[in-house]
């Protein structure tokens, strides 16, 4: 027994610590438990991947009690350790720990303090369900359990109209995705009769390629949901209205690759159905071109990363699409240092110009902040693919394998990531280069935000290098055949140094050109700066009608005329029968006594006439 | 000494009997409709019930049956409880209304 379950119960403890009496608690006790409990876990992670020998023959895997027995079907709560596991673990401990930290110098002077504790730490709670499970549904338990805290802190703001609004559309949005991801669970409990990983996929080849596409395409739906892809991208850049930490641990490098990860997961499924890979690399690829030509126009920082997010996770799904898990589940580990990187850096340059977003207004920082700068600096040359950074190998073997899949989604992603090197340069010059222009004296952070800065950085320089995801899962997915075409990841590479160069011209040395790129582009420019009107195409095709709809037809017309007027309508008949008779009660007692005698009479009457009606009826009864 | 049965069967039809307590009855229905005076009206009842008791025995009489004096044993009985808790709200009436006459209290109208 490794006793995989302290691994989640660790920082579910300290949820419940900081949820129930963080209130009263001193700042420091809080700390130490939110921190201690995720650290404390990513310790008990090493232990169980030092132990456990080679996890690619001897996968680790715990029953603890059985949760669902209806007839034949069964849900144990059962955790399982593989290799791929092992890598979301450390990644979600890993980085977890350093945003904890991170988030104690971050949050310290918000209302809220434990609450925002608490709900990170339920949040690591659910996240390690969801890559520990067994089966989907503990997955799935996961999965939902991340959407509630991702709801959650994205409001965590709630006195702020548009914090609660953005949650409220993460939720709505999630629901949509977790719907196709529920279908997909019942199409494989009628088609396998159970949820378990291991007995779905030993007979998902067995099965006829319609139901695993079917299985495969709602699977995805989920992922889209949860993962921010087309077409349900939409609530991922409003999610930045929660605290920075939060965006850098849920929005970037955990809960939004739970998507990646339940598809590779799911590899085996997904491969026997041909059409959905096709979906699926179509999906990403169109998610990662279009959400970089949104991050090319915002002014934001923190919607500039989003988008960036939402493209770079299109990104690990066209890895996926092409056939290519382990290269996806790399990119999703890069990724996850350098975004996560990019988004505390982006804190504190929040922190340093006083709560500032707006690039417009940022500028001159490497004065004042050149820690935030450096770790900043090797994030951005991260996410450009720069020669032996992290996300050089990652994106390079998405785009080895997409080249070998597809020549032209291959180019559509070398361009694809040469906007992404422009838009995070441009951020990066926009904010440290140039003279400040913002309001206050522009401060560099402390050092419990710096230390967490300065590990992801090292991790975005070196991490792809030292962890070779590919070679760690050859076991579960073959290393592809055939020599590797250098001529492919020099184009790659020349394109993202093209952008870092295009925007050190834009930005630094010719700082006229992007105002005159822009109005030169004109209505191209203000289509892409909005966003391409999708937020409003989705509110006037799916959320008017549907709230305009609940409005007149369910609140004016079922519940005020139906159901109201049903019982509104019993209620005056009532009254109106009371009403007429009432007249009876007229006070008078020998009115009364006249309708008691007037009854008798009828009363004898009519039994007089009954009883003549059989014959001789007095007789016999005599 | 005669048995009264002997008695009644000797010589009185039974019709009389009954005709005469139809007669008590319809006196008693006419002096509750139409008298105004609560005592009355209260007497009246009294004399409902014992028209009533009179077609009781008559017709006990009439089937050898000891049924009919047992409902009249009843219908006494009730009607001295009717009359000690009818004449108690007479009483409580006509202390706080100061009247008798019966149309005069219609506070539960309508």
């Amino acid at each position: 027994m490794q006793n995989l379950w302290i691994i989640p119960v660790l920082p579910f403890i300290g949820f419940l610590i900081n949820g129930i009496f963080g209130r009263k608690l001193p700042k420091i006790v809080i700390n130490v438990v939110a921190v201690s409990s995720v650290v404390l876990s990513f310790l008990w992670v090493l232990k169980v991947w030092s132990s456990a020998g080679d996890l690619a023959t001897n996968p680790i895997s715990e029953h603890y009690f059985t949760w669902i027995q209806s007839g034949q079907f069964n849900v144990g709560w059962d955790f399982a350790v593989d290799k791929l596991t092992m890598i979301m673990l450390m990644v979600v401990t890993g980085i977890g720990s350093l945003i904890h930290i991170y988030s104690t110098g971050y949050m310290a002077h918000e209302e809220g303090y434990y609450r925002f504790f608490a709900y990170l730490n339920l949040f690591m709670f659910f996240m390690l369900n969801l890559v520990l499970g067994a089966n989907y549904l503990i997955l799935f338990v996961g999965w939902e359990g991340v959407g509630l805290c991702s709801y959650l802190l994205i409001g965590f703001y709630f006195v702020k109209k548009s914090a609660t609004t953005a949650g409220n559309k993460a939720f709505i949005v999630n629901r949509i995705g977790d719907f196709g991801f529920s279908l997909a669970m019942f199409l494989i409990v009628v088609n396998f009769g159970t949820l378990n990983f291991s007995q779905v996929f030993s007979a998902a080849p067995g099965k006829p390629t319609g139901t695993l596409t079917a299985i495969a395409l709602l699977l995805l739906v989920g992922a889209t949901g949860k993962s921010a892809q087309i077409p349900l991208y939409v609530w991922l850049p409003d999610a930045m209205e929660g605290p920075t930490p939060v965006s850098a641990l849920i929005h970037a490098a955990t809960m939004v690759t739970a998507g990646v990860y339940m598809c590779t997961r799911s590899a085996v499924i997904f491969t026997h159905a041909p059409i959905a890979m096709e979906t699926v690399a179509i999906i990403g690829l169109a998610t990662a071109v279009f959400a970089a030509t949104i991050g090319l126009t915002q002014f934001d920082i923190k919607k500039v990363y989003a988008y960036s997010t939402v493209s770079q996770l299109g990104y690990m799904f066209l890895g996926v699409g092409v056939g290519a898990f382990s290269a996806g589940i790399w990119h999703l580990m890069t990724h996850a240092f350098f975004k996560a990187l990019l988004f505390l850096g982006a804190g504190s340059v929040i922190h340093a110009c006083h709560g500032e977003q707006d690039m417009r207004h940022m500028g001159g920082l490497r004065k004042y902040a050149p820690w935030t700068m450096y770790t900043l600096g090797a994030a951005s040359l991260a996410i450009s693919g720069f020669p032996f950074t992290a996300g050089y190998y990652s994106k390079d073997a998405i785009l080895g394998a997409a080249f070998a899949h597809a020549p032209w989604m291959y180019w559509v992603g070398v361009v694809t990531a040469g906007m992404t090197a422009f838009y995070v340069w441009r951020a990066f010059w926009m904010a440290f280069w140039g003279d400040y222009k913002g309001h206050g004296h522009p401060h560099e952070s402390p050092w419990s935000m710096l230390t967490p800065l300065v590990v992801l950085g090292v991790l975005s320089i070196v991490g792809g290098y030292l962890f070779n995801v590919p070679k760690i899962l050859q076991n579960m997915f073959p290393l592809a055949e055939g020599e590797e075409n250098m001529m492919l990841t020099y184009i790659s590479v020349a394109f993202g140094l093209g952008g870092i160069g295009l925007s050190y011209y834009m930005y630094v040395v010719n700082r006229e050109l992007p105002g005159k790129v822009s109005a030169a582009l004109g209505g191209v420019y203000t289509l892409i700066y909005n966003k391409y009107f999708v937020d409003e195409v989705y509110d006037a095709t799916v959320v008017h009608p549907v709230i305009e709809g609940s409005r007149t037809v369910l609140w004016h017309g079922v519940d005020q005329g139906l159901i109201d007027g049903m019982v509104n309508g019993v209620g005056s008949q009532s009254q109106g029968i009371g009403g007429m008779l009432r007249r009876l009660q007229s006070g008078n007692i020998r009115s009364y006594a006249t309708w008691v005698v007037i009854g008798a009479v009828v009363l004898l009457v009519v039994m007089g006439l009954t009883a003549a009606g059989y014959a001789g009826g007095f007789e016999v009864a005599r | 000494m005669p048995d009264p049965s002997q008695l009644i069967n000797s010589g009185v039809p039974v019709s009389w009997y009954l005709v005469l307590s139809a007669i008590l009855f319809a006196l008693g229905v006419a002096g509750f409709l139409f008298r105004r005076n609560i005592i009355t009206v209260f007497m009246c009842i009294e004399l409902m019930l014992n028209a009533v008791n009179l077609s009781f025995v008559t017709f006990a009489n009439q089937h050898k049956q000891v049924s009919g004096h047992i409902f009249a044993f009843f219908v006494m009985v009730v009607a001295a409880a009717e009359a000690a808790v009818g004449l108690a709200i007479i009483l409580t009436v006509f202390k706080n209304r100061a009247t008798l006459n019966i149309d005069e209290i219609d506070s539960l109208k309508n």
